[in-house]
């Protein structure tokens, strides 16, 4: 039990970290960016050349993975969301090119890496193992989770207490009011992606390093988790994709524990489901009306 | 002019027919590309040094072996195309391949159309290949060969009672693996306290392996593809698991060990072939490949294997290598000695010799005696 509590909460914690970007730019822009898991494959293998290749330390070469992802976030609005903002299509428009990048990242980290499995040195965390009751904790777990919550919580805070995040919370509410009252609307939706593209990527490179295994298709398996996550948190909301990425680390460790792992996904999806149907908005989502 | 010509074309001729008549033709369909390249590789090397070996060795008189390497891409259609080519063009006696499984069962069937023999030296599916006809036969173990001989040897050396199962439920490999896993430790009398099951997708196996471990098993028998075997044994060590692991045969490859590290280091997996056994025919093999420079593994010494029982094949037809010839001497191969130990056929066209046990131990795979 206690065991399944600490497996379901490290999942979870890299799950919500892989939400909170992706339900960001939702919240900023109304657009599923479907490249978010790209970015955070691409993050990963970032650090793994800096610490592989170059012998670079993990507390360096994790800050600039970040920042490299953040960058390629400014990239990804650049080249597919930026040049159909405006248009009455950009939703849907923007949700396909988004699939394209995402498919040209793919191929990109495919041609560099191959399609092997590959993985971070041995010792690039330092791992002890400790005793917790009857439950094993490692250093990295511990170190995982603690990454996790200190970026959402400084991330909550930007949000919160900043200039830049009442900026991102005004074009979220309403761009064109933002515009009006002298908000730099693309430098703000900019910004909004290098921070979701910044904390995508940091759970691109936890996650490898918590499973010892990268390919240029992990995004696939945490796209569709990290979706879930959103939906049930509550489309745009930032505390909702962190208490549902919880959730659904924990549902999924018990599910494998007591029924299997076939039903891995049913359950996820059926909770979420269920959610919905009592709670449209989601647990922490803000009523639809806003949108009328 | 002519006459002082005609007797010496003639006597050219004759010596160049001779020479046809002897070098009996190899065909080999190898993976040198795709991804199943390294293990192509290695039977080259095998194949290459054996054809050698034969040759000096005089053991065909005047007849001599001559290989014809082509690289059937780790793919079905290309696989195709090689025995094509190798039937009609190379007119090859036998062919030695294809590398996978899977592409034997697309390739296979137009050897055994065309009646020439196939002698398979790394096809371990359990169905699907020899049955496809009486031309096809194979010096490979197959998976339900293996493991049980794992199983066996490794409860002898363990005394192990309990078990903990886990195995990914959604590819045919690991799946019959599994079955073949189940009822070898049901024969050994070993109870299985508790089966998990995972798919090739997953990265996070400590749902799994917390709910084995809760149970406290005397050995983890795993069942799963090289790219996740890494993944969970090393998720198994971080959860404090420090028991043995037992592996099918996708554990049986060097990129298990390289991707998992420390983390590998004593788990068992079964072998068809025992690399310290002090057998003559193993030791002349390992001095083969040492004089060439080469490393051998598993895939080396199932190639080399491979061109000796066509050898002896030859031998038994009488010095004759026709396709019917060699077919009709594979048929009368016993007990001959190999790298791999005493081989014969089973009636059904399999191979029939002991497996071995390895472990992993100083990141390398060493046999346990």
């Amino acid at each position: 039990m206690g065991q399944q509590a600490i497996n379901g909460i490290f999942l979870g914690s890299i799950y919500a970290l892989f939400a909170v970007g992706y339900t960001l730019v939702f919240g900023v822009l109304d657009i599923i960016n479907l490249a978010h898991q790209a970015v955070f494959m691409l993050g990963a293998f970032f650090a793994l050349v800096l610490v592989g290749t170059l012998h670079v330390s993990i507390a360096v070469a994790l800050p600039i993975a970040v920042l490299f992802s953040g960058a390629l976030g400014i990239l990804l609005d650049r080249i597919a969301f930026r040049p159909l903002r405006g248009r009455a299509d950009s939703n849907l428009a923007g949700l396909i090119t988004s699939i394209a990048v995402a498919t040209l990242f793919e191929a990109i980290a495919l041609q560099l890496f191959g399609p092997d499995t590959s993985r971070f040195p041995f010792g690039t965390f330092p791992e002890r193992r400790l005793q917790v009751g009857a439950a094993v904790v490692s250093t990295l777990q511990l170190g995982i989770v603690a990454i996790s919550v200190v970026l959402m919580v400084i991330l909550t805070y930007l949000l919160r207490r900043t200039r830049l995040g009442r900026q991102i919370r005004a074009v979220a509410e309403s761009p064109r009011a933002a515009r009006i009252l002298g908000i730099d609307v693309d430098r703000v939706i900019a910004a909004s992606f290098f921070i979701s593209s910044a904390l995508g990527g940091a759970a691109g490179v936890l996650f490898a390093l918590a499973f010892n295994s990268l390919s240029p298709d992990v995004g696939r398996s945490v796209e569709l988790k990290g979706l879930a996550v959103i939906i049930l948190g509550g489309m745009g909301s930032v505390p909702g994709a962190v208490l549902a990425g919880f959730a659904i680390g924990l549902i999924e460790v018990f599910t494998v524990a007591y029924l299997g792992s076939s039903y891995r996904d049913a359950v996820s999806f059926a909770v979420l489901f269920s959610v919905l149907l009592i709670r449209p908005r989601g647990l922490l989502g803000r009523a639809a009306l806003r949108e009328a | 002019m002519h006459r002082f010509h005609e007797p010496l074309i003639f006597a050219l001729a004759a010596s160049f027919a001779a020479y046809g008549a002897d070098a009996v033709k190899v065909g080999a369909a190898l993976s040198m590309t795709g991804p199943a390249a390294v293990y192509g590789t290695a039977q080259k090397n095998g194949i290459q040094a054996a054809v050698e070996d034969v040759n000096k060795g005089g053991s065909l008189k005047s007849v001599r072996l001559e290989a014809v390497f082509d690289d059937d891409g780790s793919k079905k259609e290309q696989g195709i195309n090689v025995f094509q080519k190798f039937i009609n063009q190379t007119r090859a006696s036998v062919i030695i391949g294809p590398t996978l499984s899977t592409t034997a069962t697309a390739a296979d069937p137009i050897a055994q159309q065309s009646k020439v023999p196939v002698l398979a030296i790394s096809n371990t599916a359990p169905t699907g290949i020899t049955d496809i006809g009486d031309y096809i036969w194979r010096d490979s173990l197959t998976e339900g060969q293996v493991i049980p001989g794992a199983v066996k040897k490794a409860r002898a050396r363990l005394g192990f009672k309990t078990a903990g199962v886990l195995y990914g439920n959604d590819d045919v490999f690991t799946k019959a693996g599994y079955d073949v896993m189940k009822k070898a430790l049901d024969n050994e009398g070993v109870q299985i306290l508790e089966t998990q099951t995972f798919a090739k997708p997953d990265r996070d196996f400590n749902a799994q392996l917390t709910a084995l471990k809760s149970k406290n098993p005397d050995i983890l028998v795993i069942s799963a593809l090289a790219d996740n075997a890494a993944s969970i044994v090393t998720q198994a060590r971080q959860l404090g698991y420090t028991g043995p692991v037992l592996g099918g045969n996708g554990f049986n490859s060097p990129a298990f060990i390289k991707n998992a590290g420390s983390a590998a280091e004593g788990v068992l997996v079964g072998t068809a072939w025992n690399s310290s056994s002090q057998d003559p025919a193993n030791q002349a093999f390992l001095k083969s490949m040492r004089d060439r420079g080469i490393s051998p593994d598993q895939f080396t010494a199932q190639a080399y294997a491979g061109v000796l029982i066509i050898a002896e094949a030859i031998k038994q037809a009488g010095m004759k290598g026709s396709r019917e010839d060699i077919k009709a001497g594979f048929a009368k191969v016993r007990d001959l000695p190999t790298p791999l130990g005493k081989f014969s056929f089973t009636p059904a066209r399999d191979a029939l010799h002991e497996p071995s046990v390895q472990q992993v131990k100083g990141g390398k795979f060493e046999i346990l005696q």
